[in-house]
């Protein structure tokens, strides 16, 4: 029994969180490590695509909320995501065509590209903070709880309860449908392999009648539809904060650095590499052990590894090492 | 003299600029632009010495500048001798520790050969010093923090003379940066970036959240001048004489005596905080003209001209014989220590350690565009960059404030988009400095003042 409860404990308070928090930075990850591979840089303005795309789906979420529009126990936020991605691409295919365009026909170092994104990411978090406020903002109906932790408790019988939100189930769920669909895409489709082959080879690519404009483009898209639903989920579980969304910003690179940059399945795994150990080192053991040991032996401290302040430099700490000792990632970098 | 007039314009408008904010809003208001103006100044020479000069991307200037915040905090208060004597043994005693791990760990390296066990070894060293860290620290640092945290709860200072810490901020940054180099300088130029924007990060959760050190958010108040109090200043007769002169004619058409009393304590007043001001301003003149000399002797010494081609192309400078990632590692060390005297200078400025403060929008990337706006690779330039986006990051309200009244001068007041609009002025600033950021690098990528090459 208390073998149950204390794996219960943990499944409350480290597995299902990270896991939940791993697929909306895996998300996040995939498309920085598809710009990386494909156009060539490091996308500083990944937090802000990610706020601005949650902007619209909550401006669309009050515009059906005001119509009346709902999905009973589902959040409104699932139906308002598709017009939020479509504004989002408009966006940043805008912005390739004002900003990005110019310094590619032009074989611009990347650094100078970074540099650029940069500058778009003072613009997008200038327009985000200006139509929306830089508020914190919850847009969530629906069902909460999935099931509840007292719920559970009755259930079971056990003294831990178990509790899973219906947002936990969402992001899961969604991420798992898009993922594999990126995927496939990536792996099944004349445009996937086209971009794969543009990433391992350019001039390659190039020569066997690729066409760029078109690879490009794919790939705003698809960072865009990325970023709009990882932002919007993590706005779903959490609140949204144009600020944590820049901050987020910092997870993200790390997950895609660890996984290896310009490679999506290694940057989805590096999302859960980057959550687990933030959630594994920050946690406070006692309860856990309290449940395992017998009483004689029980840990008087919290045995907790780290404070839960230094949640971000966990990874940022992961990260260092990582680029120290397999600077292509744990999943190797550039095989898209 | 010729060659130099654009330097000489574009200096004499931004000095123009600060002087009509002096007639057109107060000078209290211009002065202190121009102090923080001076200190961008400083933080852009650093990032324009590493980026400029070397081509290193440092992302992680916030990081640098906190750490020449801390060590104002460090150098200029007050000792706290119960703190001292309730846990500060038990501190040094960590620092021991830890200086005697990285000890034994460079001994390992260097007796044993690459190995797993070499590996097991450090691993094991590693371990067992953080649980014996962990172990003495944590009553240490509870009986620290426990001492009257309202005022205190902190180790305190050394309580010397704040202008110390300008020299011991440099020592930092640049200590924090030898480590920081040793381990990433070796990255690619983008990879180097998110690396030092992540420990940038790292150094800063440490300053938030270790108390006994800084107080972290609690944040460290009343912080010694270096120059004189407004409120010494008003009762000191000198200074009252001088405002008087000052005003003569202004204070000589008033004729009631008690009138003319009060108008001149007011006088005082508001003269006080400009004179105040003032001395900041020149203390900190004087640093940016020392740097500006050192570093433009720098830039056209042999040693500046092997920079350039260590940036211009590493292989050859390489094959030339030349220590590339020596000297990558002297230029990171130089610029972060620049940084560091600039983050000193801030705290003493505003009197006052605020850990919460330090964000990477305000301290990296509003640098960065400072020195890519005012010219990489020329001191002037960065300088000058250093003045115009300060400048224009403060003065971005009052022109987004008139431009939205002028282009909704057809709405009613109370109209909805113009409300919204008025209430979001801050965040204009944001989209100023993206478009101008984005502007120059289209139009003019080397900055207002590009870079000079001297032909021998």
């Amino acid at each position: 029994m208390d073998f149950l409860n204390a794996i219960i404990l943990l499944l409350n308070y480290l597995f299902v969180p990270a896991l939940s928090y791993g697929s909306q930075l895996a998300l996040g990850a995939i498309f920085v490590s598809l710009i990386y591979g494909i156009l060539r840089f490091a996308y500083f303005t990944a937090g802000d695509l990610m706020s601005f795309g949650t902007m619209f789906t909550i401006l669309f979420t009050w515009y059906f909320q005001s119509l009346g529009i709902g999905l009973g126990f589902l959040p409104t936020a699932l139906i308002a995501i598709p017009f939020g991605i479509i504004i989002t691409i408009f966006y940043v295919l805008l912005k390739d065509k004002l900003v990005f365009s110019y310094y590619r026909t032009k074989k611009s170092p990347p650094v100078m590209l970074a540099m650029v994104s940069i500058g778009t990411m003072f613009v997008t978090q200038a327009i985000v903070r200006i139509i929306i406020g830089p508020f914190d903002r919850r847009f969530f109906d629906g069902e909460k709880f999935i099931i509840r932790a007292n719920e559970f408790k009755e259930m079971t019988g056990l003294n831990e309860g178990l509790a899973i939100k219906s947002t936990q189930v969402i992001t899961l769920f969604v991420t798992i449908v898009v993922v594999s669909i990126l995927f496939w895409f990536l792996n099944k489709t004349k445009t996937g392999k086209s971009m794969r082959a543009y990433s391992d080879n350019e001039d390659l690519a190039l020569l066997s009648g690729i066409d760029p404009k078109k690879v490009v483009m794919t790939t705003w898209v698809i960072a865009a539809i990325l970023a709009t639903v990882g932002g919007a989920l993590y706005g779903l579980d959490k609140s949204f904060k144009p600020f944590t969304y820049f901050n987020n910003m910092l997870p993200i690179f790390a997950a895609a650095i660890v996984g290896g940059i310009g490679n999506p399945f290694g940057a989805f795994l590096g999302g859960y590499v980057i959550a687990f150990s933030e959630i594994l080192l920050t946690y406070a053991y006692k309860k856990f052990f309290v449940y395992l040991l017998p009483e004689s032996l029980e840990p008087d401290s919290l045995l907790q590894l780290l404070s839960t302040d230094y949640k971000f430099a966990v990874s940022f700490s992961i990260l260092v090492v990582v680029l120290l000792f397999r600077p292509s990632g744990i999943f190797k970098g550039k095989v898209l | 003299m010729r060659n130099n007039l654009d330097v000489i314009a574009a200096y004499s408008i931004m000095l123009g600029l600060i002087i009509l904010v002096g007639f057109l809003q107060s000078w209290s208001m211009a002065l202190s632009i121009l102090c923080l103006c001076l200190i961008s100044a400083v933080m852009t020479i650093g990032a324009n010495i590493q980026w400029g000069y070397a081509g290193l991307i440092n992302f992680g200037i916030m990081g640098y500048t906190a750490l020449g915040g801390l060590a104002a905090v460090l150098v200029s208060a007050p000792p706290v001798e119960e703190a001292w004597r309730a846990g500060g043994i038990d501190m040094l005693l960590c620092a021991f520790i830890i200086f005697s791990m990285i000890f034994i760990i460079r001994l390992v390296m260097k007796k044993f050969s690459k190995s797993k066990n070499r590996n097991y070894i450090i691993a094991a060293v590693i371990i067992v010093g953080l649980i014996l860290l962990r172990l003495i620290s944590a009553p240490a640092i509870e009986s620290i923090e426990a001492i009257n945290p309202a005022t205190t709860g902190f180790l305190g200072g050394m309580g010397l003379p704040i202008l110390f810490s300008w020299i011991v901020g440099a020592f930092f940054a640049g200590g924090l940066a030898y480590v920081i180099g040793k381990i990433a300088l070796g990255l690619r130029a983008d990879y180097l970036a998110i690396a030092t924007l992540l420990i940038s990060e790292i150094v800063i959760a440490v300053i938030k959240h270790e108390d006994w050190l800084s107080r972290g958010v609690k944040n460290v108040i009343g912080l010694k001048r270096p120059v004189p109090y407004e409120i010494d200043l008003q009762g000191k007769e000198w200074f009252i004489n001088l405002v008087q002169k000052f005003h003569q004619g202004s204070l000589n058409l008033i004729t009631d005596n008690l009138e003319k009393q009060q108008a001149l304590k007011q006088l005082v007043i508001e003269s006080s905080t400009v004179f105040v001001k003032l001395c900041f301003a020149g203390l900190f003149t004087v640093v940016v003209i020392i740097l500006l000399i050192v570093t433009q002797k720098a830039l056209y010494s042999p040693w500046g001209r092997m920079m350039r081609a260590i940036r211009d192309n590493e292989e050859a400078a390489n094959a030339m014989g030349k220590n590339v990632v020596k000297q990558h590692l002297l230029i990171f060390v130089l610029g972060s220590a620049i940084v560091g005297i600039a983050g000193a200078m801030m705290v003493t400025y505003d009197g006052l350690f605020t850990p919460g403060s330090y964000r990477p929008m305000r301290y990296t990337f509003l640098i960065w565009v400072m020195v890519i706006v005012g010219g990489s690779g020329n001191n002037f330039g960065a300088i000058l960059g250093g003045f115009a986006v300060w400048f224009l990051w403060i003065e971005a309200a009052p022109i987004a404030l008139f431009l939205i009244n002028f282009f909704t001068s057809g709405l009613e007041e109370t109209n909805v988009l113009k409300v919204h609009l008025i209430d979001s002025i801050p965040y204009f600033r944001f989209l100023m400095m993206g478009v101008g950021l984005l502007l120059i690098m289209r139009y003019r990528p080397k900055g207002i003042l590009p870079e000079k090459i001297k032909r021998i």
